[in-house]
């Protein structure tokens, strides 16, 4: 039990003295997973949206796909973004394995199937003639369609939180495509393994504490989103 | 492993593969009986901190400095590792550390003190992992390293690296087996502990590798000075 | 029904050879059907008669199997924007938009880029005809059912259309908001914009507001006029039965006279109604409860040619009314009168009555 609370008060001295190579880590991963949620929801909500709107053939194996977007594990997206950007994969050229390019690609890979699954069901919890009383309005397809997104907004901040949550807390892909370069390639989930094996219980900790604190904000976030949904005075429509 | 449970069927074994400096940190904190490592300055700490019973010397094995194929990357080809790695410093050329204390990391570390260079720039990427993973790292990106023959051979298929410097004396990797003077299987520990300096043990050892590497991995030396 | 010649009404809208079939089934399937200037058209029909996918294909805002829809001569387009400022609907559910009620006011508006300050006049405009102005910046998720519709029509009567649809704009409302709400809409829809149409399920909404009646079952017009022609000269069975005629007696013709004809009834009494059918044909005599006059055998009759002899069988007290069933020799005649008429005429099971009906309050259909 010592241990613990040793460990756990040389982490905060460690955190109150803004230990630079603490931070530094901090920094990357949030800009790691920062960016690589952002250019998820670039690509995943314009998906989502299409797929919950569209109709054709193939729909409900394209939704299923998409769904399972929730579940895809970590490593084995870091083992296919690794094959694919060492030297002999298609993408080899790039030069990007060990690099933080690497790491935004593989925790990419991971957020947008996750906001495009969460924007589907999203999307499709509004209802469709909502955009026709738009249109009905005077407004055009675009607008319409837009207006619908903003219907759906809350349970789409929701998604993004979630999604941030998940990509900054996975350690498997980051690790292997990264390879835990220190000053380079380093982030809070990596280095907590490192300095653990190192025995730098106190580093380790601290980084354990401030993941902590940044998975308890993203999921507060996401509880206030949940209830502040709208509850009616009297039911609108039966 | 298994020749050991032959040997001693009471008891039983449970193998945890970590570098040298967490296997004597596990130790100290009482979570193993008895290891094997190869990483004096740490062991000779370990011992003196009191938390070793008996140590012996088993095996040794060597590094090497390994790297990119090809003229360019063969310029700083030496016989000693000191020139070779003031060459590599000098050229500015990528080498990748294990990072990680390790046994392997300590041993670079002293090589780079005796080398009377500071490893320290753009070119000197520490790394956070184990030796495979350093290995295909330098693979890719083309750069050097310090590993051990064991490891290196293993993956020699897979790698496009290169032998740039062995044989120097410096890099012998020595391994040791220290029992735990508090394990809660002290005779356990002890009975493995002679085992493995015992003559049949040693046979094996100097056997390793043979086969599949056509030389053998480790010499045993615990009959030796 | 008689096409009548474009030249002498003034057609706003116009629908030609409509046809939808949505799943293999016919939705839709009007010849013509014309929204003029200065009405009030229903469009009035039983849920599932195709209505609602009538309006839409009218308002262009679903494209129609076959067929077109004319504005003012020229085809109208979903995304014609001349159109879309002409026509405004209100669908069904108010679908409000989350944010406050003037939000949505402005929705339109803004999407015309109409100016700020046309903006806040037309909204404070339809806030007061609609008197919602307390609810002006209330978010519309704390809005009842009832503000929630007024809200919808609020946003569309803002963008002052020349067409105005409204879907079912009382249904999902409590009795008692209905009422209030009926009451408001027969003053407002008259200028709410120069043509209304509007869609119930309601015959009393229907004849209570609009102009003009067209009647829909399964798709198709079956009638088409003014209230009062609907009322009282039925054109089908279903019409009849739909708009209160609900109780029907079999029988066949014997004699056809000018404006009428005889029926002999299968329970043996001869009617005499109002139709057209062959001698000898088979028929259906449909007739309201509240047209069937009561008294009692002691009171003098009426110009009503048809006049029976009976028992009060049963009594159905309903508030203020009382459903009341006749016996008259193996004659079974469903009758409403009021509470007070009950009591007056002192009717009870066994009391022997008089029943009485015009000849225009029966409707004759062929079988």
């Amino acid at each position: 039990m010592d241990v613990f609370v040793d460990a756990i008060r040389q982490a905060i001295q460690l955190l109150l003295s803004g230990d630079p190579y603490l931070w530094q880590i901090v920094s990357r991963s949030l800009q790691v997973s920062g960016l690589a949620v952002l250019l998820g929801l670039l690509a995943g909500i314009p998906l989502g949206t299409w797929l919950g709107l569209a109709r054709f053939p193939g729909r409900g194996i394209a939704v299923a796909l998409v769904n399972t977007g929730l579940a895809l594990p970590p490593v084995v997206v870091g083992l296919f973004v690794y094959v694919t950007l060492s030297r002999q994969g298609p993408l080899g050229s790039l030069g990007w394995l060990y690099t933080p390019s690497a790491m935004v690609s593989a925790q990419f890979v991971l957020a947008a199937p996750y906001v495009a699954a969460i924007t589907l069901a999203a999307v499709q919890s509004v209802p469709p003639d909502l955009r026709l009383q738009a249109r009905a309005l005077g407004a055009s397809r675009w607008q319409a369609l837009l207006l619908h997104l903003r219907e759906a907004r809350l349970s789409l901040m929701a998604a993004v939180a979630a999604g941030f949550g998940a990509v900054i807390s996975e350690v498997g892909a980051v690790i292997m495509v990264g390879g835990n370069v220190h000053g380079e390639t380093r982030v809070i989930t990596t280095a907590i393994v490192l300095e653990t094996r190192r025995g730098q219980f106190a580093t380790a900790m601290a980084l354990g504490l401030i993941l902590l604190a940044i998975a308890f904000t993203a999921n507060a976030f996401i509880t206030r989103v949940q209830q502040a949904q709208p509850r009616r005075r009297r039911p609108l429509a039966s | 492993m298994p020749a050991f449970r032959e040997a001693h069927p009471e008891y039983r074994v449970r193998v945890i593969a970590v570098g040298s400096g967490e296997a004597l940190r596990l130790a100290a904190r009482g979570d193993a009986d008895v290891v094997l490592s190869h990483s004096p300055r740490a062991e000779e700490e370990f011992m003196a901190a009191g938390y070793g019973g008996a140590r012996r010397q088993v095996m040794f094995n060597d590094f090497l400095i390994v790297g990119p194929s090809g003229d360019e990357a063969s310029r700083c080809r030496r016989l000693d590792v000191a020139s070779a790695l003031t060459c590599l410093a000098e050229s500015g050329a990528l080498f990748i550390s294990r990072g990680d204390d390790s046994g392997t990391h300590a041993k670079e570390r002293l090589l780079w003190t005796a080398a009377g260079v500071e490893p320290e720039g753009d070119w000197y990427l520490e790394a956070g992992q184990g030796m495979g993973a350093v290995l295909m790292m330098a693979s890719e990106k083309g750069a050097y390293t310090l590993s051990d023959r064991g490891t290196y051979l293993s993956m020699r298929e897979r790698l496009r690296l290169e032998v740039l410097v062995e044989g120097d004396p410096v890099l012998r990797n020595q391994y040791a087996v220290i029992t735990v003077r508090d394990a809660s299987n002290l005779e356990g520990a002890r009975a493995f502990a002679e085992w493995i300096a015992a003559p049949n043990a040693q046979a094996l050892i100097g056997e390793f590798g043979v086969e599949r590497f056509g030389r053998p991995l480790f010499s045993p030396n615990a009959a030796a000075r | 029904m008689d096409v009548p010649p474009e030249s002498r009404i003034e057609a706003l809208l116009r629908g030609e050879g409509l046809l939808r079939t949505y799943e293999g089934r016919r939705v839709v399937d009007v010849d013509w059907i014309e929204v003029r200037t200065g009405e009030v058209l229903a469009l009035l029909g039983p849920n599932g008669a195709g209505k609602s996918t009538l309006m839409r294909l009218l308002a262009a805002l679903e494209p129609a199997d076959a067929g077109r829809v004319l504005y003012r001569g020229r085809e109208a387009r979903r995304s014609d924007p001349e159109f879309r400022r002409a026509a405004v609907a209100v669908l069904q559910k108010s679908y409000l938009w989350r944010g406050t009620v003037v939000q949505n006011l402005e929705f339109g508006l803004k999407v015309r880029r109409v100016s700020a300050q046309v903006r806040r006049e037309r909204v404070r405009g339809v806030l007061e005809a609609l008197q919602i102005t307390h609810l002006t910046e209330a978010p519309v998720d704390t809005l009842s059912g009832g503000e929630a519709q007024r809200v919808a029509l609020a946003r569309a009567m803002a963008l002052e259309p020349e067409i105005l649809f409204l879907d079912e704009p009382t249904a999902d409302l409590d009795v008692t908001v209905r009422r209030g709400w009926l009451a408001d809409l027969e003053r407002i829809v008259r200028h709410a914009a120069p043509a209304i149409v509007l869609i119930t399920h309601d015959p009393g909404e229907a004849f209570a507001l609009a102009d003009r009646v067209v009647v829909i079952e399964e798709g198709r017009i079956v009638q088409e006029g003014a209230p009062p022609d609907i009322f009282e000269a039925p054109a089908t069975e279903f019409v009849a039965s739909f708009t209160g005629a609900e109780f029907m007696l079999d029988g066949e013709v014997t004699e056809t006279r000018e404006a009428t004809l005889i029926v002999r009834l299968d329970s043996g009494q001869a009617l005499e109604a109002a139709g057209r059918a062959e001698v000898g044909g088979r028929v259906r005599v449909a007739y309201r409860p509240e047209d069937v006059i009561i008294g009692l055998p002691s009171s003098s009759t009426t110009s009503a040619r048809n006049r029976f002899t009976g028992r009060v069988a049963r009594l159905h007290p309903q508030g203020g009314l009382v459903r009341t069933r006749l016996e008259i020799d193996g004659l079974s005649l469903e009758v409403l009168i009021t509470r007070h008429a009950l009591e007056e005429l002192g009717l009870a099971v066994g009391v022997p009555v008089v029943a009485q009906m015009k000849a225009t309050a029966l409707h004759v259909f062929p079988v």
